[in-house]
């Protein structure tokens, strides 16, 4: 679309950009100032150059939370993509009350506050009072304690976070899909076009920006996800299910160790920083392009 | 029959997301050493003792009314200042209009655990802890970026000729955009106001570490039902399913709309 410059429009924005200003700057800032400083009380603190930037880096618990957190972050897109298209593909193409009752049903566990998310597997997971976790422990007769067994937390993490987010991708895709005109279907029909062809060449690259924003958005929460492993496992056992923002917090606000929690702020945004640009790369090529 | 099978494959997937929310209410409508003493799939001897007790302690509900009292300020804020700045975006190019839309996307990005501390500290310097709107303006860290990300979207499918137009007859900008422009994106405002409650809804780290008891979310308070005898499952079931309610009632409400806007209005 064809766009006037006009610098005015800075009027338009200044609201928005004193409150990101004020909201996002200035922490940032503080953080800024933390990770280059030992703080040893409210008047004595001391200039440490770039001292916790390299602990931090060298730091075996910081690796291997960030290894972690890429694991997860990559197995979450790999199931959540797929199976969100399927269950898009599955709903009913044309609107109506199967259709209403479906997305209000899909999209009941996103409103679902985090920390009940967690509240809802931990009790759906404990072997004495769990449907699932008694399920697995006795009728199948595999032990079952996931806050022990690293594995198991592993895989009950992933199956709430799995339960928890997919319907976000089903319902982007299934917005895509309803965005596709009768007549595309028709044609394929009157060409004979297969269930595969048609997929793979018309409803597949019509949900091409949707799904763009689908793996920005799983991506990007992924990585910044806390509340609902902190709920189910505690970040345990041992460290096994600690990503990012929980050995984050643990370090700012439980041992309050400032300086190196700041460098690791930095080190954390700036990873963020830039798989954002990446993303939005993607997002406006997909936004210019045909899929617009 | 083809519409058979998917049909009833998609039941199997709605019942599996279902289930665990079932079991917590099943929980919710049992008493504590009901839930501890047998594993049964019905509730056999249900009472609404849990959720009484929830509905008469002030500290309980209290709870719930602080929730939705920052959410809906946190609504209303980003709501006011996300429409002109969205309207910027879609309409104009100006000075360094692209690197201010990428900052901001990225204060959607950033890890709430990385502004947790000095927020806490920049609030308490200017005396907001404990109150709604520090809970509100904090979520305004996530959510009005993503407001103008999602406006844009919408306003950017209404022709442009339309304001001209509008300019033309002799419309001033504010009574155009209030009187003409906003009741062609009202599906889109709709959205929004849908994903600023959402996202203001379900997040607990600010809501818990900017508020001490005053404006405690019902998330925080959750963590009262733990006693000197242990967890209260049922108590912690039922209040579980308190915090489902006004979600689903947002969903239903704008359900027709829910398609296109999980889309951000990029279809």
């Amino acid at each position: 679309m064809r766009k006037t410059f006009d610098n005015r429009a800075w009027l338009l924005v200044l609201p928005v950009f004193l409150l990101v200003a004020f909201n996002a700057f200035i922490p940032l800032m503080t953080v800024v100032n933390y990770s280059v400083q030992d703080v040893f009380d409210s008047t004595h603190r001391a200039f440490v150059g770039a001292d916790w930037y390299r602990e931090m880096l060298h730091s075996d618990r910081l690796q291997n939370a960030l290894l972690r957190q890429f694991v997860f972050s990559g197995l979450v897109l790999l199931i959540e993509l797929p199976l969100g298209v399927a269950i898009a593909l599955l709903m009913p193409k044309k609107g109506g009350w199967a259709a209403s009752l479906t997305m209000v049903l899909i999209a009941l566990p996103l409103l679902i506050p985090w920390n009940v998310i967690g509240t809802i597997w931990v009790i759906f997971l404990r072997p004495d009072i769990g449907l699932l976790g008694h399920f697995v422990d006795h009728t199948l007769g595999v032990h079952f304690d996931y806050p022990t067994v690293p594995l198991q937390a592993w895989v009950s993490v992933m199956l709430m976070e799995v339960w928890h987010w997919t319907p976000l991708v089903a319902l982007l895709a299934y917005a895509g899909l309803r965005a596709i005109p009768d007549a595309y279907y028709q044609a394929a029909r009157i060409d004979g076009a297969s269930g595969w062809a048609v997929f793979r060449h018309i409803q597949l690259p019509k949900m091409r920006g949707v799904l763009t924003i689908a793996i920005l958005l799983r991506f990007m929460d992924s990585f910044l996800i806390y509340t609902e492993p902190f709920v189910l496992t505690g970040g345990g056992p041992g460290d096994s299910t600690t990503f990012l923002s929980i050995y984050l917090v643990k370090l700012a606000v439980g041992q309050f160790d400032v300086g190196h929690a700041g460098a690791f702020s930095i080190i954390y945004f700036l990873i963020v920083l830039a798989f954002s640009y990446v993303f939005y790369q993607a997002l406006q090529r997909v936004g210019t392009g045909a899929a617009r | 029959m083809k519409t058979g099978w998917r049909a009833t494959v998609l039941a199997a997937y709605l019942a599996l997301l279902l289930l665990p929310i079932y079991w917590m209410l099943n929980m919710s409508l049992r008493e504590n050493s009901d839930i501890m003493s047998q594993l049964a799939f019905l509730p056999l001897h249900p009472t609404l003792q849990n959720y009484a007790q929830i509905f008469t302690d002030r500290a309980w509900y209290s709870g719930y009314l602080n929730s939705l009292a920052y959410v809906s300020i946190n609504t209303v804020i980003s709501l006011a200042v996300a429409l002109p700045a969205a309207y910027a975006f879609s309409r104009y190019r100006f000075l360094g209009d692209k690197h201010l839309f990428f900052w901001l996307l990225t204060n959607r990005m950033a890890p709430a655990a990385v502004f947790l501390l000095p927020v806490f500290q920049l609030y308490t310097a200017l005396g907001l802890i404990d109150s709604y709107i520090a809970v509100a303006l904090a979520h305004t860290i996530f959510n009005v970026p993503l407001a103008v990300w999602i406006l844009e979207g919408f306003m950017s499918g209404v022709p442009r000729e339309i304001d001209e137009t509008a300019f033309i007859d002799g419309y001033s900008l504010p009574r155009f955009f209030v009187a003409v422009f906003l009741p062609l994106i009202r599906a889109g405002v709709g959205v929004t106001a849908f994903f600023c409650f959402m996202f203001s809804w379900v997040e607990l780290l600010f809501a818990r570490t900017l508020t001490i008891t005053e404006a405690k979310p019902i998330a925080a308070v959750m963590t009262r039902t733990v006693s000197a005898s242990g967890l209260d499952w049922g108590l912690l079931a039922a209040a579980g399913m308190l915090t489902i309610v006004p979600g689903a009632l947002v969903i239903y409400f704008v359900r027709n709309y829910i398609a296109k806007g999980f889309a951000l209005g990029r279809v």
